[in-house]
């Protein structure tokens, strides 16, 4: 589990989903130059981090790459860093790119997990979210992964659509499960500054849920795909099985070393993070300039990496570990935690229960001692 | 002493008066053009901020007018609030004359009254001077008919002048030497000499500002304070230039200031007479009046490890702030701390300001009160200056309050809001007097409780910054006292604990918990706040917890900008203590007093 995982942002998608913050282009022209300067920054990394056991194509829309840009890239990936044998090896895919070829592709390239946004199973929604692709695809894409042999497949869902009544969301759930996906991913819709339902909201021509449908939805999520035999193993993600969570993203909330390639993606290793600067076009400047493409870096202080491991265990099933808590007084406040049916202890772990999922950000507020900031 | 004139300078809040001091002090050349910065007599942060005067200052400026001949004049600057009305009331003793500013567009207004009242209960030479000329919409002739009318005064003596601009400055000072007469007093006599203000000084002790009437001193002397009836060696004498400029001798006119080995302010009185020790006067100076705190309130560190910390700033404030008294206090809810008396509510938030400003002290103040006073069945009688100190309400036979003499000068036509104003706050006993047409001055007698909190911005407010307020503590009365308990999730908080009127206590108690579901921000949890007056629960209000909150997505990107989220949080949450399990905001505890919400 030590072992640093890899990510490469992929900048680009076909188009602007409206509720998106993620920072991507909606054009290709940049598309080589980025390919070319992601290859470059790998050499500055060549030799600095241990044998990976995780890659992660993400964005962006990884699978918008044409097939030669997709090969050109794994194949150097695969040159410039050493892979564990059974490294997972994820990409998100549109299910409008997954066509036959691509997907007997991306089991050429080494993929062994996909990861597909699907978002719902319902064309409305999917047209509110201003998705290019309908249900049909959806279901399409997904059949192709399982003839592909992928054994490892992944779906992407948003929930708490305004509007949006319980029955659409569990026959959304209930659809997405017929294809016994390994893993779901269900995103609570947040209305982010910035985005295209960040000025709606604004303007007042999109109406939120509201905190107690919010939370209804979450609690009927997890009860539901828990029913049926899923590990809510992450605030959003649900895996079918502890074999089947994602290695990768596990590592950002256990704080694993971690490599980011590409525009505004994140490095974390012993205790430092950095990050690429954000544009693709400074990026690529950057790197023609021979210059590492870094935006910012920050170590962190102890008490700043006692908020931040609380903070990052309490999003997941395994919690924290006990040892974080050292003074009386939080000692007093965990009590007060686990009675209220926040937190529970697991051996030498402090586990959020449901309820502590879904007031995760408040706990370490709660929690943590300001004296140590 | 025909050379000197003593006299300071008043007006109403904005229409210039700091702007003037600074304008005569350029002109007298005390400082270079380049060194010079606004409102030059504040030394305080404090008071530039706010724009107020907090302390007395004094500084003598040389003049030399038209026909060559030299004066000195000490100008003596005066805080302009009710809460130092004692310390102003003593400034103006040591003058002979006032310049009265009055805003060239606004007028004559409350504060110009209020103040020329105090000037002419002191005799003083008054000199109009109208101020902002220069504004457009300055309207010099219907000030001037004001300054007839409502004031009494001879407008065509007025001066015009921009204090702004600089223009109209000499005329000023021609008029303070030809208008206000020079001191009377012999040399000879025994040594009198009025201390209006003290402040310490780290070098050198404690600096007294006095003005002397008859006599004179000198380094070497042996002074004595009459009330204090205490012996000191005088070390130095000197006048105020911006700085402190020694001189020889102190003679009687003269205004400046004694260092004389005084360790800290509180040895010092306002007002009292300072006399030689061979050859002392047969009584002191009029005006003596010892300054009694009237509100009280307590001081608690945010941090309980902060106590010692805390100890030491009030010590070192109080160096500086003889009307400051506190002792040492504790409560169940915020620990140890101190019980504090303050003159009134600015008094107290600058104490507050300046213990967290200069001494990064990060306190929790409590509900300011008034001390009452209990006759209990035993024939004993107690003080009460603290809720928790409350007396059991079977033992008590007669409960007793402090009312005041409130006087209150507005423009006829908002008669009507402020009899309303003074009836909800339990005046009694009006009396109407009409000092000039169009204009009234009420007067009534009202419990101080009433008035400590936010009687005087309410009173702006239903006047529109017309109505000047003016109080003297009459006496106590009987009154009907219980004491209103705060619980927060079935927690008796006694540091909320408020003793009220009867009457009001259900009142007050559902204000309480209004202003406390504003102030507390939502928890994990479910809060419950209730007011009771003993076992009775009489307010109940709730506080939702939080029903969802976590984002959706924490990846790479995302757990830097999360963490420094969380950080800005948790240092908001500095500012909180914990009650049981629920963190109260600072700012609660003084907010439960509040009438309606910010």
């Amino acid at each position: 589990m030590d072992q640093p995982g890899l990510y490469i942002h992929v900048p680009f998608c076909r188009s602007k989903c409206p509720y998106c913050d993620f920072y991507s282009l909606a054009n290709t022209s940049l598309m080589r130059d980025w390919l070319d300067a992601v290859i470059s920054e790998m050499g500055i990394y060549k030799g600095c981090f241990k044998t990976f056991n995780t890659l992660y194509l993400g964005g962006g829309t990884p699978s918008f790459l044409p097939g030669p840009h997709l090969e050109a890239l794994v194949t150097q990936v695969r040159g410039h860093f050493a892979f564990a044998p059974d490294a997972e090896m994820s990409i998100e895919t549109n299910p409008r790119d997954l066509t036959a070829e691509e997907a007997a592709l991306l089991k050429t390239l080494g993929f062994n997990r996909i990861n597909v946004g699907v978002q719902s199973f319902h064309d409305d929604e999917l047209c509110f979210l201003g998705r290019q692709h309908n249900a049909k695809d959806a279901i399409a894409a997904v059949s192709r992964l399982r003839d592909a042999g992928f054994d490892n497949v992944g779906l992407d869902l948003i929930y708490g659509l305004p509007g949006q009544d319980m029955e659409r969301w569990l026959d959304t759930l209930e659809k997405g499960l017929s294809f016994e996906p390994e893993h779901l991913s269900c995103y609570q819709l947040t209305i982010e500054k910035g985005t295209v339902f960040g000025r709606r909201k604004e303007e007042g021509d999109l109406d939120p849920i509201g905190e107690d449908v919010e939370r209804e939805f979450f609690l009927t999520t997890s009860e539901f795909l828990t029913g049926r035999g899923y590990c809510h193993y992450e605030i959003s993600n649900f895996a079918r099985d502890t074999k089947h969570t994602c290695l990768h993203n596990e590592k950002y909330w256990r704080r694993t070393p971690y490599l980011g390639l590409g525009p505004a993606a994140h490095s974390f290793q012993e205790g430092r993070r950095w990050w690429n600067v954000r544009s693709v076009r400074g990026y690529c400047e950057a790197l023609r300039n021979d210059r590492a493409p870094v935006e910012g870096e920050e170590t962190l202080s102890p008490a700043q990496a006692h908020l931040e491991s609380v903070a990052l265990g309490l999003r997941t099933r395994r919690g924290f570990d006990s040892s974080e808590i050292v003074n009386q007084m939080e000692r007093k406040k965990l009590d007060e935690l686990e009675s209220r049916g926040f937190l529970h202890r697991d051996g030498n772990r402090v586990v959020p229960t449901r309820e502590g999922f879904l007031v995760a950000e408040q706990i370490p507020l709660y929690l943590c001692e300001e004296g140590r900031l | 002493m025909e050379k000197i004139r003593n006299f300071s300078i008043i007006a109403h809040i904005d229409h210039g008066k700091s702007t003037l001091a600074d304008r005569l002090i350029q002109k007298a050349g005390l400082v270079d053009d380049r060194k010079f910065r606004d409102q030059i007599l504040d030394n305080m942060d404090i008071e530039r901020e706010r724009g107020i005067t907090i302390k007395s200052q004094a500084v003598t400026l040389p003049y030399v007018n038209k026909e060559g001949k030299a004066f000195e004049l000490n100008l003596i600057d005066t805080p302009g609030h009710v809460d130092f009305s004692y310390e102003v009331s003593r400034a103006l003793a040591s003058c002979e004359g006032v310049l009265l500013v009055v805003d060239a567009s606004q007028g004559v207004e409350a504060q110009t009254v209020a103040n020329l009242y105090a000037a002419m209960e002191h005799d003083l030479e008054i000199i109009p001077v109208i101020n902002k000329i220069d504004l457009p919409s300055a309207d010099i002739e219907r000030v001037k008919e004001e300054i007839e009318v409502d004031l009494g005064l001879d407008s065509e003596q007025a001066i015009l002048c921009s204090a702004k601009e600089g223009t109209g400055i000499e005329e000023v000072l021609d008029a303070v030497v030809e208008y206000i007469p020079p001191p009377k007093g012999s040399t000879d006599d025994p040594l009198k000499a009025l201390i209006f203000d003290a402040h310490y000084d780290p070098f050198r002790g404690t600096i007294v500002s006095c003005r002397v009437f008859s006599g004179s001193l000198a380094p070497g002397d042996t002074i004595r304070l009459m009330y204090n009836n205490a012996a000191y060696r005088v070390e130095e004498v000197g006048i105020f230039r911006l700085a402190r400029e020694p001189m020889k001798r102190l003679s009687a006119g003269e205004v400046g200031y004694i260092i004389s080995g005084i360790k800290t302010v509180s040895d010092v009185r306002i007002g009292d007479t300072v006399t030689l020790d061979t050859h002392p006067a047969a009584e002191p100076l009029p005006g003596f009046k010892e300054v009694k705190p009237v509100v009280f309130s307590s001081i608690y560190p945010i941090s309980s490890d902060d106590y010692h910390s805390l100890s030491e700033a009030l010590e070192k404030y109080k160096l500086n702030d003889a009307a400051l008294v506190y002792q040492k206090d504790s409560s169940v809810a915020l620990g140890v701390g101190f019980r504090c008396g303050f003159l009134g509510l600015l008094h107290l938030e600058i104490v507050q300001e300046r213990l967290e400003r200069e001494f990064g002290q990060s306190l929790i103040m409590t509900v300011p009160t008034v001390r009452y006073k209990f006759i209990l069945t035993n024939g004993e009688t107690v003080l009460v200056d603290n809720p928790i100190d409350y007396p059991e309400p079977v033992t008590i036979d007669k409960a007793l309050e402090p009312y005041i003499r409130a006087s209150i000068m507005i423009p006829e036509r908002y008669m009507g809001v402020v009899m309303d104003l003074c009836l909800e706050r339990r005046g009694v006993n009006s009396q109407f007097t009409y000092p000039t047409p169009g204009r009234i001055e009420i007067q009534f007698d009202m419990p101080l409780a009433e008035v400590i909190y936010d009687f005087y911005d309410k009173l702006k407010t239903v006047t529109q910054g017309y109505g000047s307020f003016d109080y003297d503590l009459l006496d106590y009365r009987e009154s009907d006292l219980v004491r209103m308990d705060i619980l927060v999730n079935g927690e008796k908080v006694d540091a909320l604990s408020q003793i009220v009127f009867r009457e009001n206590a259900r009142k007050r108690a559902l204000q309480a918990c209004d202003r406390l579901r504003e102030e507390i921000p939502r928890h994990m949890f479910k809060i419950a706040i209730q007011g009771a007056i003993g076992g009775n629960i009489i307010a109940r209000k709730t506080i939702s917890p939080f029903r969802k909150d976590v984002t959706a997505k924490c990846y790479g990107g995302d757990i830097t900008r999360k963490r420094k989220l969380l950080e800005k949080q948790k240092k908001g949450k500095k500012r909180m203590k914990m009650i049981g399990s629920v963190s109260i905001p600072q700012s609660a505890f003084v907010a439960v007093l509040k009438s309606e919400s910010k």
